[in-house]
């Protein structure tokens, strides 16, 4: 009989070792504009850092929102003891306003189907535990988010059975890809409970088309089974086509009285665009009156902070300021993501075309030895030592062809983007010249870092991770 | 939508459709009763008062004081803006050092600054809901069990068991040695579950006791110690009402008692809050401090789940490090109190109600037996329906709490201002004083019989649900005794 129970000893929170090697070496040389300007620049970080002084300038304009105060009344103690899991009604209100808002006011969320949680990483684990358990499995498009091994079936005891997507068609979803997968579930004795989607796509940055979301909705009431859409990124879509909620889909189709109506279930943050990931705000949205009673019963193990919940609802509820900030928020992440673009041309490489999120899928097929995902780390271990850039493997995000990597744009200051894309065009011009005694290079050096690497103390990765997207 | 709602619910997890959130008992259902008539001591004198809430709400102003004093505690001021962003993006589930320092500091003060805490070994989770559920996720897989000495706090059956799949195998605690924790107790749980073929990971504590309010003594705690040593079984303390404790005896951590102890342990770990302590519960700060690093590491993975906001960690960091703020706020709330519980017990103790021996909690354990007109659960039920109905005080039953003798009450006493105290206390005079009125103590147990108990005790309801009898329900407006409640509408 183990002392511990088998989560802590399984290790089976999905951590790619490799993955947090970047990190590690990234906390060990950090760029600097002054202090460090050799070290390496953070790339592998989806985090928002564009619109801050939006918010900034908010604070200083709504000094009640800041002092604990409603109408000159401090109100304090009472959100000092609020702790009801059916969350602060204002800031609820708020929140399914700015959801619409962000979908064009499409469409309109109901406060009563939304349960707050303590991001989306808690968000989605408890839509887990509401809609599966050790047998089931969910469907995943790859590549996805390295997270979604730990949150999705760590603690759950469900499994991920993945949707392979390729650049042959952009990565889309295709109707082979889920019925393959569904399939390969079958073999593996796992019962599939649903799928789980992001949109807008993290790593890929692209909105999903209606084909996809027809696809997907067609799929779930065939098979009878759930559907999850991530949306944490839904506010960071800058250019067309615009972006389309799968609960839009679901009313153009007049699907409202259907089954499986109840069966498709939001996932929201505003981390990503409002850029407060440590603030800890998610949200779930189910029609399904059963999973929103046991989501919010749920959400006593991680309930947002009533501080929080106060001072964001006097901000979402500012609707001059979501507006003017949704507006600039978009441009500012549109001219990032085209200085991201634009840079990476000159340096020969392309990326997929996006229009969402706050990163790139990088092609850098060209750049590898060989076809393989050995390759790949080789690649991947040259532009964190050498080119000093942390960005992240397709491997990390089990994308089933190497070469392919997720940049960060919009976690640093446009002079850094700009010195990443130099460093990146030196590197790539060096490649192309000296293939040869490249190829010898690369020998030696793959030869010590494999020392160095075994050396390393693995725990120290596992104690690095970071609450990453 | 019948059909259909029906087939969806087998698609759902049976976490989703079981009812082990354990909130289909009378525990919510005295809540459902005051939030339909809430007391106000204008808008609705007749009203319901809440003493079913362990909230401390005797020093708000204290805290209330030290943010006006320091602007810059708050990342939204003008004062202290410049931090915005940089706490904002935060989400290292490392939590910011300045916070788990302030943390341990207080812990070290609360245990009598006896122990240090490790600013290091400090991880938070979403309260200490979060806490003790990642600890049973840490320490016992699907199935396994863990030993809790009742009466203990109701939630523990959804906390401990309900996404965790454990077990709960109560220790029961007797009014005889004033529900102590005895080495026989434990032994004789522990052998009954091995029997039943229950695998037992553990023993989990409240010290200071809720519902009790007393603290454990150290002979018990050491016997706790050497117990789950010798079984090689995990001891988890929840000592989230450490800084509730007035008068003597002190309160002693579990991490004085096996600095002088020769025990392992990678066995040993604290549970800690400042919902109660320092009254924020909306806060949601949950720590768990653990002597295994094993249990440490892996508890702070999972504190992704739950971590506390960098606004309120920053807020907390700043008021927590402030020691002279800690320290006179520490006194201070001892001493109100200190006051609230003597004002209560001896106004009970004049109409002939006597309460548990107790120097901790927000609440007093209340001694009903004699007024049970037979010692059962059924009896203490109709007793507990009288206590809402006519005295209008929401009070906790023993039998929430799964304690084994019928007649014991749960009555919080620091969620309210001096006045509703006193209100409170007369309702209760003027209950007993009617009882004594009809002859003896037989006719008093009549007199409860003959009220109108129309209400059946049914556990299928669920919280939600209108469950009122028009007894119960008396006309009033909804009064908004706070914004908050204004916002509803």
């Amino acid at each position: 009989m183990g002392l511990l129970s088998r989560k802590v000893t399984c290790n089976s929170h999905g951590q790619d070792s490799s993955y947090f090697l970047g990190w590690e070496e990234y906390e060990k040389n950090p760029y600097d504009e002054v202090k460090n300007p050799k070290g390496i620049i953070q790339m592998g970080l989806a985090e928002n850092q564009l619109s801050f002084d939006l918010l900034e300038s908010w604070l200083a304009k709504n000094p009640e929102a800041a002092s604990f105060k409603r109408d000159g009344q401090s109100i304090f103690k009472e959100l000092a003891l609020f702790q009801d899991y059916h969350g602060l009604p204002a800031f609820k209100k708020a929140l399914v306003d700015f959801m619409a808002e962000i979908r064009g006011n499409k469409v309109t969320f109901d406060t009563n189907n939304i349960v707050l949680t303590a991001g989306a990483t808690s968000a989605n684990e408890t839509l887990m535990f509401c809609l599966a358990e050790k047998g089931d499995a969910f469907l995943l498009p790859t590549p996805y988010y390295p997270g979604f091994d730990r949150d999705l079936k760590w603690r759950t005891g469900a499994e991920i059975v993945p949707i392979v997507c390729t650049s042959s068609n952009g990565f889309q979803i295709t109707e082979p890809a889920l019925e393959e997968a569904y399939q390969e579930a079958q073999r593996r004795n796992l019962r599939v409970k649903g799928v789980l989607v992001t949109n807008p796509s993290n790593p890929l940055g692209t909105t999903m088309t209606r084909t996809e979301l027809d696809l997907l909705l067609n799929f779930i009431s065939d098979k009878e089974i759930h559907l999850i859409s991530d949306e944490i990124y839904a506010g960071t879509v800058f250019s067309s086509p615009a972006f389309v909620s799968i609960i839009e889909v679901l009313k153009d189709r007049k699907l409202e009285s259907s089954q499986v109506w109840e069966r498709v279930h939001v996932v929201y943050s505003l981390s990503k665009d409002l850029g407060l990931p440590g603030f800890r705000v998610g949200a779930i949205y189910s029609n399904d009156p059963i999973v929103v009673a046991a989501a919010t019963k749920m959400s006593s193990f991680g309930l947002v902070s009533s501080q929080t919940q106060f001072l964001l609802s006097a901000m979402l509820s500012d609707k001059k300021f979501t507006k003017e900030y949704l507006s600039k928020n978009h441009k500012r992440l549109q001219k990032r993501q085209n200085k991201l673009v634009s840079g990476l041309e000159k340096a020969g490489i392309s990326c997929l075309e996006s229009n969402a999120g706050l990163f790139c899928w990088v092609d850098m097929r060209h750049l590898l030895s060989s076809n393989t995902f050995e390759a790949e780390m080789e690649l991947w271990k040259r532009i964190v030592y050498d080119v000093k850039l942390n960005i992240s493997p397709g491997s990390s995000c089990h994308c089933t062809e190497p070469g392919w990597f997720r940049v960060c744009f919009a976690n640093m200051s446009e002079d850094t983007l700009k010195l990443a894309m130099q460093r990146l065009k030196s590197f790539v011009s060096s490649i192309t010249i000296n293939n040869q005694s490249h190829q010898e290079l690369k020998n030696t050096r793959r030869k010590n870092r494999n020392k160095w690497v075994f050396r390393l103390s693995f725990q120290s990765f596992h104690d690095r991770e970071q609450e990453e997207r | 939508m019948e059909f259909t709602r029906n087939n969806n619910r087998q698609l759902l997890s049976k976490i989703a459709t079981n009812d082990r959130h354990g909130e289909n008992t009378p525990y919510f259902e005295g809540w459902k009763a005051y939030d339909s008539n809430p007391f106000h001591p204008t808008q609705n004198p007749q009203g319901v008062i809440q003493m079913g809430l362990a909230e401390n709400q005797l020093c708000f102003d204290l805290i209330e004081k030290w943010l006006l004093e320091n602007p810059d505690a708050s990342i939204c001021t003008a004062e202290g803006v410049d931090r915005f962003r940089d706490i904002a993006i935060f989400q290292d589930y490392h939590g910011l050092k300045e916070f788990r320092q302030g943390i341990a500091k207080l812990m070290g003060r609360v245990g009598g600054n006896r122990v240090k805490f490790d600013p290091n070994r400090i991880v938070m989770s979403g309260g200490a809901t979060g806490a003790n559920e990642t600890v049973m996720f840490c320490l016992a897989d699907p199935g396994d069990a863990f030993l809790v000495p009742s009466p203990y706090y109701a939630a523990f059956s959804r906390d401990l068991r309900w996404r965790t799949g454990l077990e709960i195998v109560p220790v029961d605690c007797k009014s005889s040695n004033n529900f102590r924790i005895t080495r026989t107790a434990l032994e004789e749980a522990y052998e009954k579950a091995q029997r039943s073929n229950i695998n037992v990971k553990g023993v989990i504590i409240a010290n200071p006791s809720n519902p009790l309010g007393t603290v454990l003594d150290k002979e018990t705690m050491r016997s706790l110690v050497s117990f789950v040593n010798d079984k090689s079984i995990h001891l988890v303390c929840d000592e989230i009402y450490a800084a509730t404790v007035f008068g003597s005896p002190r309160f002693i951590s579990i991490a004085e008692i096996i600095q002088d102890m020769d025990c392992n342990r990678d066995l040993i770990h604290i549970v800690y809050s400042l919902s109660k302590d320092m009254g924020l519960p909306g806060f949601r700060v949950g720590i768990i401090y653990s002597f295994n690093d094993d249990v440490m590491n892996c508890a702070r993975k999972m504190s992704s789940f739950g971590l506390v906001s960098s606004q309120t960690q920053f807020l907390l960091a700043a008021m927590l490090n402030d020691e002279e703020f800690v320290g006179n706020f520490l006194r201070e709330s001892s001493k109100r109190l200190a006051k609230r519980h003597h004002v209560f017990t001896k106004g009970l103790e004049r109409v002939g109600i006597s309460t548990l021996k107790s120097n901790a909690g927000l609440f007093f354990w209340m001694d009903m037996r004699p007024l049970l007109k037979e010692q059962t659960v059924q009896a203490e039920i109709e007793l507990w329906r009288v206590i809402i109905n006519k005295v209008k005080l929401n009070v906790s039953p023993g039998s929430s709490f799964q304690c084994s003798e019928p007649g014991w009450f749960r009555v919080c006493f620091a969620n309210m201002d001096d006045e509703t105290v006193q209100v409170a206390l007369e309702r209760i005079r003027e209950f007993m004083h009617q009882g004594k009125e009809e002859d003896g103590v037989s006719e008093k147990s009549k007199h409860w019989r003959k009220q109108n108990l129309r209400l059946s005790f049914s556990s299928s309801r669920l919280y939600n649900e209108s469950l009122m009898s028009p007894h119960m329900i008396s006309p009033h407006s909804p009064i908004p005794q706070s914004p908050l409640v204004r916002a509803r509408t």
